[in-house]
């Protein structure tokens, strides 16, 4: 997906009053369109892609104001409410785990713990671990694809193989062993936000080569385009080439990429808490609750449905929209 | 040709080495970092000091990483003794250690898991594949039409479910709730066919799902730019019949880089499909390396993750080799 060299992402003027639009209204239009205009244009028809787009909007909503949705229709994460529970069986009181005006989405078994409260809080974890994490693989793979395409000989020997290495490299088993070595609090932080950080940084580092791979690939290419071979020939020197000319034309495919790599990456940090390396007991996270309900789930099906229906919509979302934006911003496609 | 494979097995040697150096090196240093000692923890907390040394001049971690690690590889290869003067014990050839906790040998219950999570591997691959290829194919040459859209969606669906999920999904469906499967367990298969494929029935088809899912979503996507590429357009024009134009010079080429991505996907289940069998509660190789990491046992973790680096970096082999048989190119380049 390589765009011209005359399509800036950072193209904000929008052409009015040219011979287009003054023309007899019977002739066609021909108004030129940056990428980003046509881009968006298209996103906006794109329906599915649009309510991806929305339902993320709302959870990032939701996990910005979490203290105070859990103050109105919550209890505190870790309270526990042994009046919900049935003392014998140690499963919630009422139809579908709990679920009622006082609880939301119903209570835990045996402690009777607010699921409304922990999955609020699970959107804050997951979506915080989720695009810091893809944030991180960026810059790196970026950096890394940027300076093997366009330094080439044996840096670039060097960095694909590194790549090549990660790739073909038991990742999820890794960075299981990796996080559970690693110290539970660091920096004075609690935690849940010392675990956060881990979780970025293994998931993050893990991430990069996907996107390294394109860059460098994408750079390869551009390095030999005209416009490049222009703006040497005026006297631009590497680092305006790299940032000023190249960057702009790698805009498209990093975006997306970063997009799709967003899901990935809330599967992983899901799996994690899941196996109990993720973020630690009492800190409620989307996986660790599946976790959870690996016990209860056959008496209490509705403990376990709701994490994991949780993780699908936002997954869903994410991809639906990395999908739109991919097609938006392909310039092969009508 | 020779030169191509030779080369091939050099990369795949030096993959193994550097993946084995790269997992002893961290996990021999990270517990240094926090403060916990391996010899403490193969011994037990409250072991007095003596004791404590002598297991560690006996398992060798009083050496420089450099020889600690060289000592692994030539226990691998030759088998090793550790000794603390007169107290010797052997292990033989291929040797990864003994299990800090349980005192075991770790390559025999390696082995014995590894049947698990290769019949767990190879029948979802089956399944996944066949699924996969022919949704894919059919949605390509139907673009645009219900059943294109609707295999699209479900497959959009597919990869955005965690396996934990729609395994327990699946349990609670047809094992507790309709009683139509048994749960999930391993019977060898030279004991009873039968029951080793009703025992991993589900498990297949959960798994096989998901993959499911991401291989139509590219087959789909590399037969539409197959079938859009100048000479298929020129095999229609000569007048081949559609099957042949599709079967024959269609799949050949839109197929080739889902071998690549096939090769990967086998190579990492094939060392531990973890959080399967987490789910279904299978005791294969993942299991184990679920296990060692919860006991923080080095031997096991490390001895896990060979193998895993073992069946990618042989799966990423066999897929070059195919590759120098599909694809002409890549023999004269």
């Amino acid at each position: 997906m390589s765009l011209g060299p005359e399509t800036s992402l950072h193209d904000e003027t929008t052409p009015t009053a040219d011979a287009a639009q003054v023309r007899d209204p019977s002739e066609k239009a021909i108004a030129g369109r940056s990428l980003k205009q046509i881009a968006w244009r298209r996103l906006k028809k794109d329906r599915v892609a649009v309510g991806g787009g929305v339902i993320i909007l709302v959870l990032i909503l939701i996990a910005i104001v979490a203290p105070l949705l859990i103050k109105l229709f919550g209890h505190p994460f870790d309270e526990y409410h042994n009046d919900t529970i049935d003392p014998t069986l140690g499963l919630p009181l009422g139809k579908l785990g709990g679920i009622s005006g006082d609880y939301l989405l119903g209570v835990e078994p045996v402690n009777g713990r607010d699921i409304f409260s922990r999955i609020v809080y699970g959107a804050q974890t997951t979506l915080t671990v989720a695009f810091l994490s893809a944030f991180l693989s960026t810059v790196l793979g970026v950096l890394f694809g940027m300076t093997a395409g366009f330094v080439g000989g044996w840096v670039d020997s060097i960095i694909s193989r590194v790549m090549d290495f990660l790739l073909a490299f038991p990742q999820l088993l890794f960075s299981i062993a990796l996080v559970s070595v690693l110290p539970q609090t660091m920096f004075g932080l609690n935690a849940r936000w010392a675990r956060t950080i881990v979780l970025i940084c293994v998931i993050g580092f893990f991430g990069w080569p996907y996107i390294g791979r394109i860059v460098r690939g994408q750079t390869l290419s551009l390095r030999e385009r005209e416009f490049v071979e222009a703006s040497r020939s005026l006297g631009a020197r590497s680092p305006r080439i790299l940032f000023r000319e190249m960057l702009p034309n790698l805009a498209a495919p990093i975006l997306v990429y970063t997009t799709l790599i967003i899901p990935t990456n809330i599967l992983t940090e899901a799996a994690l808490s899941f196996l109990g390396v993720g973020i630690p007991p009492p800190y409620p996270s989307w996986g660790g609750m599946l976790s959870d309900a690996l016990q209860f789930y056959r008496y209490d099906p509705m403990f376990m449905i709701i994490p994991g229906a949780m993780i699908f919509i936002t997954v869903l979302s994410f991809n639906l929209f990395g999908d739109g934006l991919r097609d938006a911003l392909d310039p092969k496609a009508r | 040709m020779l030169a191509y494979l030779i080369r091939r097995l050099i990369n795949a040697v030096v993959t193994l080495l550097v993946v084995t150096l790269v997992t002893f090196g961290v996990f021999f240093l990270v517990p240094k970092a926090t403060g916990s000692d391996p010899a403490l923890l193969y011994i037990g907390k409250q072991a007095d000091p003596i004791a404590v040394e002598g297991i560690r001049t006996k398992l060798g971690l009083n050496d420089p990483i450099i020889v600690q690690y060289w000592k692994f590889l030539k226990g691998i290869v030759a088998g090793r003794d550790y000794s603390n003067g007169p107290d010797i014990t052997h292990c033989s050839a291929p040797c990864l250690g003994y299990t800090f906790k349980t005192n075991q040998e770790v390559w025999p219950i390696l082995i014995k898991a590894l049947p698990i999570t290769i019949s767990l591997a190879i029948g979802a691959a089956v399944l996944w594949v066949l699924m996969g290829v022919l949704f894919g194919v059919i949605s390509a040459l139907r673009r645009g039409s219900i059943w294109d859209r609707g295999v699209m969606t479900v497959a959009l669906a597919g990869v955005s479910l965690p396996i934990y999920f729609t395994g327990l999904l699946a349990l609670s469906i047809f094992v507790y709730g309709l009683e139509w499967l048994p749960n999930a367990e391993y019977t060898p298969f030279f004991d009873n066919p039968i029951k080793w494929a009703t025992g991993l029935i589900l498990p297949w088809v959960t798994l096989a799902f998901l993959f499911a899912a991401t291989y139509a979503r590219l087959t789909r996507a590399n037969m539409l730019e197959t079938l859009g590429e100048d000479y298929i357009r020129t095999a229609r024009a000569k007048g081949l019949k559609e099957r042949t134009v599709i079967g024959k010079h269609g799949l050949r080429s839109g197929l080739t880089p889902l071998v690549t991505v096939f090769g990967l996907d086998v190579g990492a289940l094939l060392g531990g499909a973890i959080l399967t069998e987490a789910v279904f509660n299978l005791r294969g190789l993942g299991y184990w390396a679920l296990q060692g990491i919860r006991q923080n046992d080095l031997p096991t973790i490390l001895g896990v993750t060979l193998f895993a680096a073992f069946f990618i970096v042989i799966m990423n082999l066999i897929v070059d080799l195919l590759y120098g048989v599909i694809d002409p190119r890549v023999r004269l380049g």
